[in-house]
């Protein structure tokens, strides 16, 4: 896999991440209390910088077949549920991903908790809400970051991928402090899924000892190979429509 | 104590399982028989793409046929 491959899908997997954790502390910002809010991403922040540090070596001295059999597993089955999901999302049989909705909900249910101090924090329910949000999706920047960059043996150009997309979202983010709807998250989605389950169908089949026909140049037909199967999934099931009642 | 360990268990689940336990089983057996073939030097790369092809389809089946 090429660099180019490496960085385009870490950053994708990572700019869809960075959207959902802008919108909890957007959320989190503008109904409780914005001071909250960013001590619980700089709280978030400062965990995950701690597991980085303690995973990223750990993981780069594991024996390169262990670590593509386990990485290629775990890739495979993120990548299959990130497809399952966009598939159904785009059949019609589940509802899109909307963050202009997620964001009025959450502020919502931020808005109708009662206001708590503790020590340094005005408002705990604000910092708990944007802390748990942005460690939750962080942690899967994470786990992108280190089994690309640990299988191309090129973590720091995930990191910057990974860094750049987070960079970028969260400056859109900070500018026009609404949601980013315009994102196209669901097409996104749809990608990254595809990308997730062809680099686990790699590494993995290769982890447990298979020689692929053309080695990396496999990729090349695996990846447009689960795009067309998708895609094929996709007609189907908008042939077999579902009521709106039943779509969750 | 209890509740915080259910907790943390169903995290983790949710985290790697996810919606359908299925994909992550038959993720395991394609690996599994992989590794077998290809210890018996069978040619084993086409495993993987033909378990996915079968897969993909019936855990969607099943999400569709539960409504969700």
């Amino acid at each position: 896999m090429g660099t180019g491959a490496l960085f385009i899908a870490v950053f994708l997997a990572c700019v869809v991440e960075a959207v959902e954790a802008t919108t909890i502390v957007l959320a989190a910002g503008t109904a409780r209390d914005w001071r909250s809010a960013t001590s619980g991403m700089a709280g978030a922040l400062a965990v995950l910088a701690i597991v980085v540090a303690a995973l990223g070596p750990a993981v780069s001295d594991v024996p390169l077949r262990g670590l593509r059999l386990f990485v290629g597993a775990l890739l495979l089955v993120f990548g299959l549920q990130w497809l399952r999901k966009a598939i159904l999302r785009a059949s019609g049989h589940k509802a899109l991903h909307d963050e202009g909705k997620i964001f009025a909900e959450q502020l919502a249910t931020a808005a109708a908790k009662p206001r708590r101090s503790a020590g340094l924090v005005p408002d705990w329910y604000g910092f708990t809400l944007s802390f748990k949000g942005v460690l939750l999706e962080g942690l899967e920047v994470v786990f992108i970051v280190l089994t690309f960059g640990a299988n191309q043996h090129d973590v720091g150009l995930a990191a910057i991928a990974a860094a750049c997309a987070v960079v970028l979202v969260a400056a859109v983010g900070v500018v026009i402090r609404s949601p980013l709807q315009r994102v196209p998250e669901n097409t996104m989605k749809f990608v990254v899924g595809i990308m997730l389950t062809a680099f686990g169908t790699f590494w993995g089949a290769e982890g447990a000892g298979a020689h692929w026909p053309g080695s990396d140049a496999a990729l090349l037909a695996l990846i447009p190979g689960i795009a067309v199967l998708a895609l094929a999934l996709v007609a189907v099931l908008r042939g077999n429509p579902v009521p709106a009642a039943e779509r969750s | 104590m209890g509740a915080r360990i259910r907790a943390f268990a169903a995290f983790w689940y949710d985290f790697v399982i996810g919606d359908d336990w299925l994909v992550a089983a038959g993720v395991v057996i394609s690996l599994a028989l992989t590794y077998a073939l290809s210890q018996a030097a069978v040619p084993a790369w086409w495993l993987v793409p033909l378990f996915l092809v079968l897969l993909l389809p019936v855990s969607l089946w099943r999400a569709t046929r539960r409504g969700s």
